[in-house]
C-alpha cells in the first residue's frame, strides 16, 4: 500500500524506447520510475531485484508478451501490481493480459494526469478500467439480465450493479461521477469494478476466450 | 563431342591457365568449353585442347556411340571429370565434397538397383550386356551431373530432356522426367507380362516377380527425390505468399502511415492539425489491423462512400467525421452489434448530431460514445463533461437538438434524453426499441 501522498515505485516495460521516455516525462515528478526493460527476460529479472509497487506493462512485447512477464512475476512476488498498456485494442490481447493478473488496462492514448491517478489506483489495489475494457467485459459476459446484487463472486456472471457501474465507465464516467450517479461511495465502486476483475480472472468458461477470439476489434 | 583416350595422352601438360590455383593431377588443360557447347562442352573441349577441329571429335565421339555405346559413356565420364572453363574442380570433386549424399543411402540404393539388374538378368528380362551397361552408367553419371551441375550444364541437360517430351519449364520438366522413368519401368513391366504370356506357368510367376522388383526398385530409386520435390514447392508457395503479404502491407504503410507522417511533419507548428492526423491514422491503421480484410474496413480515404452495414461500424465511423471536422477527439466503445435498418440510421444521425453539438459548444476536449445493443432496444449515450447548458434558455436557437435529435428519434418510434447543467457537462441518451423483440 502507498501512503496518500507518496510517490508510488513505478517499473516500465515496452520496447519502444521512445515510448518509455515519453511515459517518463509525463509521469514527471509524481511516481518515481525506478527501473525499465525492454523485454521479457530482463524485465521478469529486473522486477523481482527491484520490486516496484507498479508495472506499467505493454502487451506485446517481444519474448512472449506482456502476460509472459506477469506470469512469471506473480508467484514469487505477488505484491508487484501490473497496469496494462496497450496500443492495441484487439480483445483478445487486452483480456489475456488481464487474465494472467494485471490489475487494470488503459490506452496508450491516455493523458499524463490519468496516467499518474490509474497507477496510483493500482497502487492502491484497486482496479482500473478504462471505458474500453468495460465495454470488452460486457460484451464478453453479455449485457442480459445480471444476477442479484451480492450473489456468488465465483459465478461467471456480472451482477446488475456490477453491469450499472461497467456501463458508467464505459460511458465515459469517472470513478467519482459514477459513484454520484448510482447514489453510492465511490469505494463501493471500486469494490465493485475489483469483483469484475476477479471474475475476468477466474472464470475459466469457454465462452470468454471463444468471444475474444472472434472479436478481436473495436 | 570426345572420349577420354586423347585426354589421357595429356596427362604431363603444364597449366594452361595462369593465375588460377593450379590444379594437379592430368586433366589440367583440357576443360568444357562454354561458349558453342552442344551439350557438355566436352568435345569442342577436347578439340581445343589437342587443337582440332571440334566437328571431328564430335564426328568421331558419334561413331563410338553407334559402335556398342561406348562414346556416350566416355562422353559422360568426361563432362563429370573435366572442369568447366573457369571453374575450379570438376563435377566429380565437387560430388565427393557435397555433403548432400548420405554415403550409406548411396550403398543402399547402389545394391537395390545392382540386385534388380542381377535378378532381370538372371530372368532372362535383359536387352543385353552391350546396352545394359552403358545406359545405366550413363544414367547415374548424367544424374550426378544433375545434381551438382551450375547453370550451364543444366541449361544443356534441359535442352536435352526438353526435347523428349515436352516443355522446358521447372516443374514440368522434372514431370516430364518422371514420366520418362515411369515408363520406361511400364514398358519393361509390359516386356515381361508378354514373355510370361507366350512361355509357361512358371514364366508368369518369374515374370510377375521381375516386374514388381523393377517397381520396387524404381520406387526405391526416386521415392527420396519425389520427397524433395515435394517439400520444395510446398516452400516455393509459401515464400510466395509471404513476399506477397510483406508488398501489401509495404503498400499500405506507404500510402497511410507515411503519408500521415509526412503531414504531421509539416504541420508541427498546428497542434490541433497534428493531433487529428494523428489519431485519424491511428483509427485507420487499428481498423486495418484488426478488423482483417473486412470490405473498407482499410480504405484510406477520410470519407468512405460505401455504408457501414452495422450500427457499431457506423457510429465509429460518424465519430470519425466528426473528430476530423471539428478537431475534438472521441472514444467510440461498442457492446453487440446488429445490422443497419431505416430507424437504426436515424439513430446514427441523431448520434452525430450529438457528437457535433458536443463539440462545437461543450469546450471539451474529449467525447465518450457509448452503443449498446441489448435484446430489446439499442442505446446511444453521446457523453461530454464540459460547460452544459441550461436546456430552457437556449431552446430557441438549438434546432439542432430539438429537431435533429428529439424530433428525429421520436418520428422513428425512440426518444431521446439530454441530462446537462451548467458545469455539469451534458449527455444524450438515445434509445430505439428494436423490430419484432
Amino acid at each position: 500500500m502507498t501512503e496518500p501522498g507518496a510517490r508510488p515505485r513505478v517499473f516500465l516495460v515496452d520496447d519502444h524506447h521512445l515510448f518509455r521516455s515519453g511515459v517518463r516525462a509525463e509521469l514527471g515528478d509524481a511516481v518515481e520510475v525506478v527501473g525499465e526493460a525492454s523485454e521479457v527476460e530482463a524485465a521478469v529479472e529486473m522486477i523481482l531485484e527491484r520490486r516496484p509497487e507498479v508495472v506499467l506493462l505493454d502487451v506485446h512485447l517481444p519474448g512472449g508478451g506482456g502476460r509472459a512477464v506477469v506470469a512469471r512475476v506473480a508467484p514469487t512476488a505477488p505484491e508487484v501490481r501490473f497496469l496494462a498498456l496497450s496500443v492495441s485494442d484487439a480483445a483478445d490481447d487486452v483480456i489475456d493480459v488481464i487474465r494472467a493478473g494485471a490489475r487494470g488496462y488503459v490506452t496508450k492514448t491516455i493523458s499524463g494526469p490519468e496516467l499518474t491517478s490509474a497507477i496510483r489506483r493500482v497502487a492502491e489495489g484497486d482496479a482500473v478500467f478504462s471505458p474500453r475494457l468495460a465495454g470488452f467485459v460486457l460484451d464478453a459476459f453479455g449485457t442480459a439480465a445480471g444476477l442479484p446484487d451480492g450473489g456468488d463472486p465465483e459465478v461467471d456472471q456480472l451482477t446488475s450493479r456490477e453491469q450499472e457501474v461497467l456501463r458508467l465507465i464505459a460511458r465515459g464516467y469517472a470513478y467519482k461521477a459514477a459513484a454520484r450517479e448510482l447514489n453510492i461511495g465511490t469505494r463501493t465502486v471500486e469494490t465493485h469494478v475489483s469483483s469484475v476483475l476477479r471474475k475476468l480472472q477466474l472464470s475459466n468458461r469457454h465462452q470468454l476466450t471463444r468471444w475474444a477470439t472472434e472479436r478481436r476489434l473495436i | 563431342m570426345g572420349s577420354s583416350g586423347p585426354v589421357t595422352d595429356q596427362m604431363a601438360s603444364s597449366d594452361a591457365h595462369p593465375g588460377r590455383t593450379p590444379r594437379t593431377g592430368p586433366w589440367t588443360r583440357v576443360t568444357r568449353v562454354r561458349d558453342g557447347r552442344v551439350l557438355g562442352g566436352v568435345c569442342a573441349g577436347v578439340a581445343r585442347g589437342f587443337g582440332l577441329d571440334p566437328i571431328l571429335v564430335r564426328i568421331l565421339a558419334l561413331a563410338l556411340v553407334a559402335a556398342g555405346g561406348a562414346g556416350a559413356v566416355l562422353y559422360v565420364v568426361g563432362w563429370l571429370l573435366l572442369p568447366e572453363e573457369g571453374a575450379d574442380e570438376s563435377l566429380a570433386q565437387s560430388a565427393v565434397r557435397d555433403r548432400r549424399y548420405d554415403p550409406a543411402e548411396l550403398v543402399a540404393v547402389g545394391a537395390v538397383v545392382l540386385g534388380v539388374l542381377l535378378l532381370l538378368r538372371g530372368t532372362g528380362l535383359w536387352f543385353g550386356d552391350a546396352v545394359v551397361w552403358p545406359v545405366l552408367l550413363s544414367g547415374v553419371g548424367l544424374a550426378v551431373i544433375w545434381r551438382q551441375a551450375g547453370d550451364d550444364d543444366r541449361a544443356s541437360l534441359q535442352r536435352v530432356v526438353g526435347r523428349i517430351p515436352a516443355s522446358v519449364d521447372v516443374r514440368s520438366r522434372r514431370a516430364a522426367l518422371a514420366r520418362v522413368v515411369i515408363g520406361v519401368a511400364l514398358v519393361v513391366g509390359g516386356v515381361g507380362a508378354f514373355l510370361a504370356a507366350s512361355d509357361a506357368f512358371s514364366a508368369v510367376r518369374q515374370g510377375f516377380l521381375a516386374t514388381s522388383g523393377i517397381v520396387a526398385g524404381l520406387a526405391v530409386i526416386t521415392g527420396p527425390w519425389w520427397l524433395r520435390m515435394g517439400r520444395d514447392l510446398a516452400r516455393e508457395r509459401r515464400e510466395r505468399i509471404r513476399s506477397e503479404e510483406r508488398a501489401e502491407v509495404a503498400a499500405h504503410l506507404h500510402d497511410s502511415v507515411l503519408q500521415t507522417l509526412a503531414l504531421i511533419q509539416r504541420n508541427a507548428d498546428d497542434p490541433r492539425t497534428v493531433v487529428t492526423m494523428a489519431r485519424r491514422q491511428e483509427r485507420e491503421l487499428r481498423s486495418w489491423l484488426y478488423q482483417g480484410d473486412r470490405p473498407g474496413a482499410a480504405a484510406s480515404d477520410p470519407a468512405p462512400s460505401e455504408p457501414a452495414a452495422s450500427v457499431a461500424a457506423a457510429v465509429t465511423r460518424v465519430a470519425e467525421e466528426v473528430e476530423i471536422d471539428h478537431g475534438v477527439s472521441i472514444d467510440v466503445v461498442t457492446v453487440g452489434d446488429v445490422a443497419l435498418d431505416d430507424r437504426l440510421e436515424a439513430v446514427v444521425a441523431a448520434a452525430r448530431e450529438a457528437m457535433v453539438n458536443a463539440a462545437k459548444w461543450s469546450g471539451a476536449a474529449n467525447v465518450s460514445v457509448y452503443v449498446e445493443v441489448a435484446e430489446a432496444e439499442v442505446k446511444v449515450f453521446v457523453r461530454d463533461w464540459g460547460c452544459g447548458f441550461d436546456p430552457s434558455a437556449v431552446a430557441d436557437d438549438r434546432h439542432g437538438l430539438r429537431e435533429s435529435i428529439t424530433g428525429r428519434m421520436v418520428r422513428h418510434g425512440g426518444h431521446a434524453d439530454v441530462r446537462t447543467g451548467a458545469g455539469e457537462g451534458t449527455e444524450i441518451q438515445l434509445r430505439m426499441p428494436r423490430d419484432g423483440r
